[in-house]
């Protein structure tokens, strides 16, 4: 299990999970609940550069698009192939085996807390 | 922003304490704060086309004729023929205006002889009623609005009538009324067909009828049975039996071909172009309001719904734009009005407004998909039908 209250949050609803000069990458609980089942991924390939509070892929469920936003500038390493192939783990594991793609960022950031963003989502 | 004194009072169903223990997630629709999902859409869908699934419609409206001319007065405001079905039976009809455009679709189950009960979706409520009222002016029938006193849930799904069967509580109303009547009415219930019954001694209107595609019932009662009554299927049906949001109800009607208000029917849309051209009976004699439009029929041109599907998992939505090529000097010739990735056939399903010479099926179309034309091609409704 992931501990959340290691990780750090954007308003996007997203997590980031640094690990050495890597920044790991999902969308929480509270993003996949709104966004229902999810049913399709399109997440940037490795090798891409992102900008931070740029739109970088999308997560699509039944019944709507949800966009993916980089948190931070930096050299995408990795998307998550099994994801890709089973969009469903965003909703069983979405801080987990749901993480969506690595970034390897130069600087890495400081965002939300735990506590802050629960307080952002109003819980 | 509006301010507060002008925003409308949230409407809550009968059943919302029932939702909310049960985890839902709520949705606003028409001002009522309805269940959108309980835990998965797509599981809530796979329960109805597998076994069966338990829907809280209480939202929507429920308008009552009662008086000898009934059954006039709807032939002469609504699309259809009302006077030609017989009690017991049910039908689909639309309310037009003038210039023959939809204000609503209905389903209008004749209660007696002399009494009809026609059924209107959510935000149209107020029009309807007002609209049924006018009409009937000159009648001699009372026109009543029943919404809040009327609550309704849905059972539907291929266990939907086992389950029904073996709930407890049911009989019919009128002497003898016992289970075994009720199960002998429930046994003589075609589609399309309601009677009378009772849950625990009070009435329920039992009626063969859905928005999902497959086998059901929807039964209509007292806003202060409805959380027994629900309790007791769900509880019959143990497994068989999943409480169901309207993100479901949504992708089974798409799947189903069925149109939804607001998406593939609106004011500035003719029965014909919807391909709900049967449901207007020009051959009733007598006029209704509408005919005149009808039959001089839509401008050349005028845009029809068709069914797309599309390969892959990326879905068309509504209002999305549609192209007759691929290319950047393609030519817009049509909107997406509904589209979803098909839980039940794994492949995107839209229905879309285009152009009438791009409507055989067969043809190859493009929809803008956030900047990707995606191919779909033209196919006939419904997307999906269920095993005779």
């Amino acid at each position: 299990m992931t501990d959340v209250t290691a990780l750090q949050y954007t308003e996007e609803h997203e997590w980031v999970k640094v690990e050495g000069d890597t920044a790991v990458i999902g969308i929480t609980d509270y993003a996949a609940e709104k966004l229902g089942d999810v049913v399709y991924v399109d997440l940037p390939a490795a090798g891409t550069a992102v900008t931070a509070g740029t739109v970088v892929g999308e997560i699509e469920s039944t019944k709507s698009v949800g966009e993916l936003f980089a948190p931070i500038d930096g050299e995408v390493v990795e998307a998550n192939q099994a994801v890709i192939d089973s969009p469903e783990l965003v909703n069983s594991d979405p801080f987990g085996e749901g993480w969506l793609i690595k970034v390897k960022a130069p600087e890495l950031p400081t965002l939300m807390t735990h506590a802050e963003y629960r307080a952002f989502v109003g819980e | 922003m509006s301010d507060s004194g002008t925003t409308p009072e949230e409407r809550r169903s009968p059943l919302d304490a029932v939702h909310r223990a049960a985890g839902a997630s709520f949705t606003d629709f028409a001002g009522w704060q309805m269940p959108v999902r309980y835990s998965s859409d797509l599981a809530e869908h796979r329960a109805v086309r597998e076994h069966a699934g338990l829907f809280d419609l209480s939202h929507m409206a429920e308008i009552s004729l009662i008086g000898p001319d009934s059954a006039a007065a709807l032939d002469s405001a609504l699309a259809g023929k009302l006077s030609a079905i017989a009690v017991g039976q049910a039908k689909y009809s639309l309310l037009l205006a003038e210039d023959g455009g939809i204000i609503d679709d209905l389903v209008v189950y004749r209660t007696g002889e002399d009494r009809f009960l026609v059924v209107a979706n959510a935000s149209n409520r107020e029009v309807v009623a007002a609209e049924l009222v006018a009409r009937a002016s000159g009648f001699e029938t009372f026109v009543s609005d029943e919404s809040d006193d009327i609550a309704l849930v849905a059972l539907q799904g291929p266990d939907a009538r086992a389950v029904l069967l073996e709930t407890p509580g049911f009989g019919v109303e009128g002497p003898g009324n016992d289970q075994e009547d009720f199960d002998l009415a429930i046994a003589e219930l075609k589609y399309y067909r309601s009677f009378p019954a009772t849950f625990e001694g009070e009435p329920v209107l039992v009626a063969r009828t859905g928005y999902t595609g497959e086998d059901g019932f929807e039964l209509y009662l007292a806003p202060e049975q409805a959380p027994k009554l629900w309790a007791a299927l769900a509880e019959t049906g143990g497994p068989r039996v999943v409480p169901c949001g309207l993100a479901s109800r949504d992708t089974l009607r798409l799947e189903a071909g069925m149109p939804l208000y607001g998406h593939e029917l609106g004011r500035g849309i003719l029965p014909v172009q919807a391909g709900l051209g049967r449901v207007v009976s020009l051959a009733k004699e007598g006029d209704f309001v509408g005919r005149a439009a009808i039959e001089r029929g839509p401008a050349d041109g005028a845009p029809v719904l068709v069914g797309l599907t599309a390969e892959g998992r990326r879905a068309p939505r509504a209002g999305y734009e549609v192209y007759d090529g691929a290319s950047a000097d393609a030519r817009r010739i049509g909107e997406i009005t509904s589209g979803a990735l098909s839980p039940t056939l794994g492949h995107p399903i839209a229905m879309a407004f285009v152009a009438p010479e791009l409507a055989e099926p067969g043809t190859v179309l493009h929809v803008d998909v956030r900047g990707t034309r995606i191919p779909a091609t033209v196919v006939a409704l419904p997307f999906y039908t269920r095993a005779a």
